[in-house]
């Protein structure tokens, strides 16, 4: 069963991508992090393109645009009462959770396509997160932890979903822009942008742009990391240096 | 055009370890008020810190490690004092050294053991309860004491009597403190040294919150005394566990490390002046408060119901590391 309707999809998804094709790309495919970096956002845009057979669509085209910044492990815990105190029971991990996960539309995700599909194809925030393979199934009792995960990671606002972030500047032209706070980590992002007609999938692309720290900051992550030894005792001796520099400054006789 | 990040106003700087920007003001003051209580205590301050920068968003074990080099700067600047003015034990403060190292190998120890059990946090914070209400209430009791004899205009009890002493201070091994005015055995200086190195490890702190009122209570060590050879104690141990940090953890940020130092110096000099002003009851009377308001805020922190009982913990970033790979 399951199987036929992959195939269905492989089928619809072959024969669309002749029709309709999509042209993307970012405003920037790397990203520099300086010493006043405090967050960026990058745009992504596009066009639609259609060769001459392609019958014209009377529902209109719908973009989303899926944002996954680099892959961690992650473990959310849950505190409960244990006698007079409150500790840390349960917890479920998250072996391949993107650190920045990001999903803009051009309208609500459930007016573009059907909750199966959605679930199907990871369209959205709640798809990706709810999808089979994200954490270990527990029968129900990973739901609270996936919940959980999404609404702290939303709190510092690397999870989003923003059902208005894609705009048409033409029928087939649009522009999207990623928000990217400034506790979004270093790494490689990947930008998934699909093509949506009549709530199917019509085109797929993907594009990528790096975020790099440069000059001091990353020659010091360098340092921190190769030369460790070094780079503790450089830290120490100015530590000690500034103290007796203080202690000299300072000084009243 | 990005929001203006959290961690408060002014100029932000991006800070290379931790990866994120910080505001410049708000961590030189956050620097120099600890600095301050640090001086005046004779105390690291790092159980004051390391949670304050957690709050700001910091990743602990980048607030862990960078701190001790706070620690590490405005202790020094308090041991060079105390040398001048001749208020360090040497001697005294080797014999703790020397303890505490072996303590901080069984503490790391146990470290890895409570990570591995998965209650890390409950034993750090039950640790924290435990040990602050204790010292803390103890000292309370004893200033309240003080002060209620001196009101009553009895006669403050002398500091050491002659012959009044604990029978395990007579112990053999007994090793003569001129600073400390001390003639005493060192067994129980070790088994106090091994403690506080043993915490030190397992809390991340300098322990010169148990190592103060020790002295000061236990050993019947002079104020002044007390305080520059606790901050000497203070500032060996510091310098091995900042080099192991940086080594280990990689986590030791410099640049969050300089700012706090800068802050931290100065609040340690005007601390370090206040507490040569302050009565010496009031210094316990006020070490004591402090040491007990920590407490509780940890206690609350156990009991109280949890606005959020789920949290978030980062192992590892995957990607990161193969991205860094230099080419």
């Amino acid at each position: 069963m399951r199987a036929l309707g992959l195939l269905l999809i492989l089928l619809c998804s072959g024969v669309a991508a002749r029709a309709e094709t999509l042209v993307t790309s970012v405003s920037n495919h790397r990203v520099l992090i300086t010493s006043n970096y405090t967050g960026t956002s990058i745009v992504v845009f596009g066009a639609i393109e259609r060769d001459a057979q392609t019958v014209s669509r009377g529902t209109g085209y719908d973009i989303v645009v899926t944002v996954r910044g680099p892959q961690q492990f992650l473990v959310v815990r849950e505190k409960e009462q244990l006698g007079p105190v409150w500790i840390n029971r349960e917890q479920q991990k998250f072996p391949l959770a993107p650190a920045y996960l990001g999903v803009l539309s051009s309208r609500p995700l459930d007016e573009i396509t059907s909750p199966q599909l959605r679930q199907r194809q990871k369209v959205g925030l709640r798809a990706i997160i709810n999808a089979a393979d994200f954490t270990n199934e527990r029968a129900g009792a990973d739901d609270a932890f996936r919940e959980a995960l999404y609404r702290l990671k939303a709190q510092e606002g690397l999870y989003l979903e923003d059902p208005r972030g894609v705009t048409f500047l033409t029928p087939s032209l649009f522009r999207a822009s990623i928000p990217l706070p400034a506790t979004a980590p270093p790494g490689a992002y990947a930008v998934e942008v699909a093509l949506f007609a009549d709530t199917v999938i019509l085109a797929r692309t993907t594009t990528d742009f790096e975020l790099v720290k440069t000059g001091f900051e990353e020659q010091m992550g360098v340092v921190a990391r190769d030369w460790s030894a070094l780079y503790g005792l450089a830290t120490a001796l100015i530590a000690l240096f500034f103290g007796w520099l203080a202690n000299i400054t300072f000084r009243r006789d | 055009m990005a929001a203006p990040a959290k961690g408060g106003p002014g100029v932000q700087i991006y800070l290379p370890i931790a990866e994120m920007p910080v505001s410049v003001l708000l961590i030189l003051g956050l620097g120099a008020a600890v600095g301050f209580i640090s001086g005046l205590f004779g105390i690291g301050g790092g159980f004051l810190m390391t949670p304050l920068l957690i709050f700001l968003g910091i990743p602990p074990a980048v607030a862990v490690a960078t701190q001790s080099a706070q620690i590490v700067a405005s202790s020094t600047t308090s041991v060079l004092g105390a040398l001048r003015r001749n208020a360090l034990d040497l001697r005294l403060g080797a014999i703790l050294i020397a303890g505490g190292f072996v303590g901080s190998i069984l503490g790391v120890w146990f470290f890895a053991a409570a990570r591995r059990a998965g209650q890390l946090d409950l034993v750090i914070v039950f640790s924290y309860v435990t040990l602050f209400t204790i010292v803390g209430s103890l000292m309370l009791k004893e200033s309240i004491r003080e002060f209620w004899t001196k009101r009553r205009g009895g006669a403050v009890r002398p500091r050491r009597r002659a012959g009044e002493h604990a029978p395990y201070l007579g112990w053999p091994l007994r090793m003569r403190f001129y600073r400390s005015k001390l003639y005493v055995s060192v067994i129980p200086i070790l088994t106090l040294s091994l403690f506080i190195g043993f915490a030190g490890a397992l809390l991340g702190i300098g322990g010169g919150f148990i190592v103060v009122p020790a002295l000061l209570y236990v050993f019947r060590v002079p104020t002044t005394v007390v305080v520059g050879t606790s901050q000497f104690q203070i500032v060996c141990t510091t310098l091995v566990s900042l080099i192991l940090h940086a080594i280990t953890n990689q986590a030791v940020d410099i640049v969050l490390a300089i700012l706090l130092i800068v802050g931290g110096v100065f609040g340690a000099q005007f601390g370090a002046r206040m507490g040569r002003n302050l009565r010496a009851e009031l210094f316990r009377f006020l070490l004591a408060i402090l040491l007990l308001a920590v407490g509780l805020r940890f206690a609350l922190e156990l009991v109280v119901r949890p606005q959020e009982p789920f949290s978030v913990t980062v192992q590892e970033t995957r990607q990161e590391a193969r991205q860094e790979a230099r080419p």
